[in-house]
């Protein structure tokens, strides 16, 4: 690889610019071709490209060899709470970048959080429809207030988030679900919330709920039949 | 990126090394075949004085990677190297997992 093309590919990637290098695994040519610029390629190379940065996987056919550099994954929580403060460095570790939004400038303070992470005082709804999530965005909702988690809900099954997860019992999941339905939401797009959120794990603690969260999570995105 | 983020991610490492004045070769998984720890795109650096980052395998075939990677970095031509059971090498270098990879090495030129 040439030395310009490394550092074209890492300013690319600095910029959250869906970007693919495409090489030739005979001659030892390469180049880098935009996921924004697909316009004007030969349509089997935009489609080749295009199908590597949406599934996330690099692509050998022949001598071409298509690696994708997609924007990271995104995990968005609402509730700068304790299961979140395990939650964070969890999803930091799996390669999420990672956003915590909670109104309440007390939860959402970097003493609290470290460095790393982008803290959002202000209400969810608003932070999150200017994060326009993607498909390869999560949002969960960890503080148990619906005057915060309900907006932040809201605006997650107006948005193509890959995952919705809400944290609260059977029970109070329940009087979400009827709330979500009053405000117009049917039953296809409540379905799409995780609650009780995490796979069963059985775990009680902050640290064991994060796990159960981050698990399910990477279990919808790679494995999305499988989910219970 | 921020500096934690920087720090795991391979190009990043090698751009630093380079930029520290190395030499540097990329060995990418290209194809898999069967079981095989990483998937294709898993990447591994290579710097001039043999340190490395990344990952091509579960650990099995760095060290031959690492040879040929030098190799490489010292002019010799890019090229796919393929670890398996069937192949009697690979075994010695231990892809004990069943599976088969292919692994394209070249260096960062200027």
């Amino acid at each position: 690889m040439k030395r310009a093309t490394l550092q074209a590919l890492q300013a690319a990637r600095r910029a959250k610019r869906p970007v693919a290098l495409v090489a030739d695994l005979g001659g030892g040519r390469e180049q880098l071709v935009y996921g924004d610029a697909l316009d004007g390629l030969a349509p089997e190379l935009a489609e080749a490209v295009a199908e590597a940065l949406r599934t996330d996987r690099a692509r050998r056919d022949g001598d071409r060899f298509v690696q994708p550099y997609p924007p990271p994954l995104r995990l968005l929580v609402v509730g700068a709470v304790h299961v979140a403060q395990k939650l964070v460095p969890m999803a930091r570790a799996a390669d999420y970048d990672v956003t915590v939004i909670d109104p309440r400038p007390a939860f959402a303070s970097a003493a609290r959080f470290g460095e790393g992470v982008t803290l959002e005082a202000e209400w969810p709804d608003e932070v999150i429809e200017r994060l326009a999530p993607d498909a390869r965005t999560a949002i969960v909702t960890l503080t148990h207030d619906p005057k915060i988690d309900d907006p932040g809900l809201v605006a997650a099954l107006r948005s193509g988030a890959f995952y919705v997860g809400a944290l609260g019992s059977r029970k109070t999941h329940g009087k979400r679900c009827a709330r979500l339905r009053d405000e117009g939401f049917d039953d296809a797009a409540i379905a799409r919330i995780h609650g009780p959120v995490g796979l069963p794990l059985g775990g009680r603690s902050p640290a064991e709920i994060a796990i159960s969260v981050m698990a399910q999570i990477t279990q919808v995105l790679r494995a999305p039949r499988g989910d219970g | 990126m921020t500096e934690r983020e920087a720090m795991r991610d391979v190009l990043e490492e090698a751009s630093r090394w380079l930029d520290d004045g190395h030499r540097v070769a990329l060995a990418t998984v290209v194809q898999t075949w069967g079981s095989s720890p990483r998937q294709p795109g898993s990447q591994l650096a290579v710097r001039d004085d043999g340190l490395f980052a990344g990952s091509v395998s579960g650990g099995c075939v760095e060290g031959r990677v690492v040879e040929q990677a030098l190799e490489v970095m010292q002019g010799g031509d890019p090229r796919v190297l393929t670890f398996a059971v069937s192949n009697e090498e690979a075994w010695d270098v231990g892809l004990a997992c069943g599976g088969e990879v292919q692994i394209f090495v070249e260096a960062v030129t200027p």
